[in-house]
């Protein structure tokens, strides 16, 4: 089963059309998913790794649509008498509210976000909403899928799930509110497991076990994980494979050992070096920071998005030519010009000149 | 702290009222117990203990960090100390410039004024702790106007130079914050915080809103700025990365306790209290070669609730090392074990404990 492709995305633009023009959130991003593998999006705030996610499943929000690309989803069925059924999915060609997506949404794919307080509902126990999941996708009884609740949340590490199927989100910590949550995902075996920034509003201690369970449960449960996060720790720990995105647009992609060692863009190099690792202060190591801030959206940069802030900056290329996804060995990805053929590039360059 | 354990660090005097002679600010013994009111009385049922006896000192010039997690009282902690609440008991001993030493603990308003401006403070959200419909003129100005220290041109110079300190360019002076990005707006913050002068500034989680990338700058903007203005800090954190990287010395916090203070090198290289152990191996380490090698030690159950604390030492149901009786029972007090490492735990000098090594690490 694992090494099979699970999800690909191809050349993906979700766009949000607001009154001061359209943003460009997500643009042109494709990647693949094997099935088993954990794959981390990283990238900072503004960089459409939460907008790709929701793309994802449908789930943008107004005045967002995706407008090209394809989602390609490989879903697995058991259907009565017969054997696994394989079929190919466009979940991009899915309206965003027919019957279609809803039986993939919280069955096939489900999804835990950030803040468990505001994704769960407050006038709802625990109990029903997880009933609620497993009643709309399974044809169970209600008690039934109340004992699979019950299951769930000890499998989580909710003590005395049973009586907390009984409890409000208010009556639960953060962490606990996070394992209530990942219960819920897990209630109809998804083959794919979004996480957008799981562990971000908890603490370092709590942090810990939720990754830990995570972990676990992927390999129990068999499922794929793609794991939201602007924490390069939490990547390091994670990950199978990275994709690092800026502003909408893959910067690079690999296994998470030739990412952290052997960075090739140069966004990714400026990131790593500007995380605080262990020891650096005691070899007089100052931290080296990026220019400048992330650009408007409204205003995008032409070329290389990143070239107003890239130390590697070739005038006349890297502001003219978007750069095209060039392949770097086994599954690695790199989207620079540093790393193309530059004479023809350039080349190219001096002609469109001409033209002009 | 008290006397019979400073033998331990040579060279330094006590003041009559207790203060080391080495500090620039000294937190003895602070609780912030805030009540809890019920009923159409609103009769005080029980306190929260967010701060419950805290002992610590700052050196001048230095930056301490003080961490721990959500709702361990750090930041109540340095709200005390900037007296935005008034501390239940304790004191804070504070040097003057001119060698007198008040206790900032019971003073009055019109008293506190002075030690306002050389107290400052700078917010974690830098989108909520600067006023909408100030322009930056104001809003950095503003302490300025208020002690009557700038008006007309000389404060729009001070105010522009300022600006130029932090890395931005005075010409922004009359726009309004939302014309800011969140990196922009947290220097700022820096900025307002440093118009008077300041000795001591105390940053409340003042990098954790802010994306990658923009917070290294932000970090090297606080180092230099230290450098310039003599500056002590005051760094609250519960990113222990950043606090390494930041910090001179660590204060670890757990449930309104101070358990464990020393050298950022000798926390992290050989924690002495249980909790700070387990608090170094949660952190994930941006590299994945450390994956394979680390055992994280992963704590049972959530952190008590500050208003029902557990008896005797406030992290024994949870601590792998507890010996049921005496750590039940009795409540450890923060002691000198090795000559500046305080620790607040009965079995500290038996324990060898795990830190963080970190010469495997560096690259």
């Amino acid at each position: 089963m694992a090494g099979e492709t699970l999800l690909e995305l191809k050349n993906l633009k979700t766009q949000f059309f607001t009154d001061d023009g359209v943003v460009r959130a997500v643009d042109g991003v494709s990647f693949e998913m094997k099935r088993g593998e954990t794959l981390c999006v990283v990238g900072e705030s503004g960089c459409g790794k939460s907008v790709t996610a929701r793309s994802i499943l449908q789930i943008v929000d107004y005045p967002g649509r995706v407008v090209e690309g394809q989602i390609l989803f490989h879903r697995q069925r058991q259907e009565e008498g017969k054997s696994e059924v394989n079929e190919i999915i466009d979940l991009a060609a899915l309206d965003p509210r027919s019957r279609a997506i809803r039986d993939v949404r919280g069955k096939d794919i489900s999804m835990i976000f950030q803040e468990p307080m505001t994704s769960l509902s407050p006038i709802h126990t625990i109990g029903d909403q997880i009933i609620e999941a497993i009643r709309l996708h399974l044809p169970v009884s209600k008690e039934e899928a109340e004992a699979r609740a019950v299951e769930l949340l000890r499998r989580v590490g909710i003590p005395r799930p049973g009586d907390r199927l009984n409890a409000y989100t208010f009556q639960l910590s953060g962490g606990m509110r996070q394992r209530a949550m990942i219960a819920m995902s897990l209630s109809c075996n998804p083959s794919l497991l979004i996480a957008d920034e799981p562990t971000t509003a908890l603490d370092v201690t709590t942090q810990a076990q939720i990754l830990d369970l995570m972990r676990e449960l992927k390999d129990e449960f068999g499922m794929s994980i793609m794991l939201i996060t602007h924490d390069l720790g939490v990547v390091a720990e994670m990950a199978d494979d990275v994709v690092v995105m800026y502003l909408g647009t893959v910067a690079e992609k690999g296994d998470v050992d030739s990412i952290f060692h052997d960075p090739k863009h140069p966004y990714t190099q400026a990131l790593l070096r500007s995380i605080p690792k262990l020891g650096l202060r005691a070899q007089g190591i100052r931290l080296d920071s990026i220019r400048g801030m992330v650009p408007d959206p409204y205003n995008r940069p032409g070329g290389c998005p990143y070239h107003t802030r890239c130390d590697d900056f070739m005038p006349g290329l890297c502001d003219k030519i978007t750069p095209p996804p060039i392949e770097m060995g086994e599954e690695r990805l790199v989207r620079c010009l540093l790393y193309g053929d530059q004479k023809a590039m350039a080349d190219q360059t001096q002609q469109t000149v001409k033209v002009r | 702290m008290a006397e019979r354990e400073l033998s331990k660090s040579p060279g330094i005097t006590l003041s009559p009222n207790g203060m080391r002679s080495d500090a620039l600010l000294q937190v003895q013994d602070l609780r912030m117990h805030f009540p809890i009111r019920k009923g159409f009385l609103r009769r005080v049922v029980n306190h929260v203990k967010a701060v419950d006896g805290v002992n610590l000192f700052i050196r001048p010039g230095e930056t301490l960090g003080l961490v721990g997690e959500s709702g361990c009282g750090k930041t109540t902690t340095g709200r005390c100390i900037i007296r935005a609440y008034e501390p239940t008991s304790g004191n804070i001993l504070y040097r003057r410039n001119d060698e007198q030493i008040v206790d900032l603990a019971p003073m009055g308003k019109q008293d506190l004024k002075y030690y306002h401006r050389e107290i400052r403070m700078i917010f974690q959200d830098p989108y909520s702790s600067l006023n909408p419909r100030m322009p930056v003129i104001d809003l950095v100005g503003e302490p300025m106007k208020v002690n009557k220290l700038a008006r007309g041109q000389e404060l729009e110079d001070r105010v522009a130079f300022l600006l130029r300190r932090v890395g931005m360019r005075p010409e922004y002076m009359r726009r309004y914050p939302h014309a800011f990005s969140g990196g922009e707006r947290q220097r700022l913050g820096i900025a307002r915080s440093l118009a008077l002068d300041p000795r001591l500034v105390i940053c409340d989680e003042a990098v954790s809103a802010l994306d990658v990338s923009v917070r290294a700058q932000i970090l090297n903007l606080l180092e230099d700025l230290q450098q310039e203005f003599h500056l002590t800090y005051l760094f609250i954190a519960h990113d222990l990365s950043v606090v390494e990287y930041i910090c001179d010395r660590v204060a670890v916090m757990y449930v309104g306790k101070l358990v464990e203070l020393t050298t950022t090198d000798e926390l992290f290289a050989q924690p002495q209290h249980p909790y700070t152990e387990a608090l170094l191996s949660a952190v994930p380490q941006p590299d994945p070669r450390f994956r394979a090698r680390k055992q994280r030690i992963v704590l049972e159950g959530d952190v008590p609730d500050p208003a029902n604390p557990p008896s005797g030492c406030y992290f024994h149901p949870r601590c792998r090392y507890s010996d049921g009786s005496l750590c039940a029972n009795e409540e450890p007090a923060l002691r000198e074990t090795i000559p500046g490492h305080f620790v607040a735990c009965h079995h500290a000098e038996k324990l060898s404990l795990r830190g963080v090594a970190v010469r495997d690490i560096a690259v």
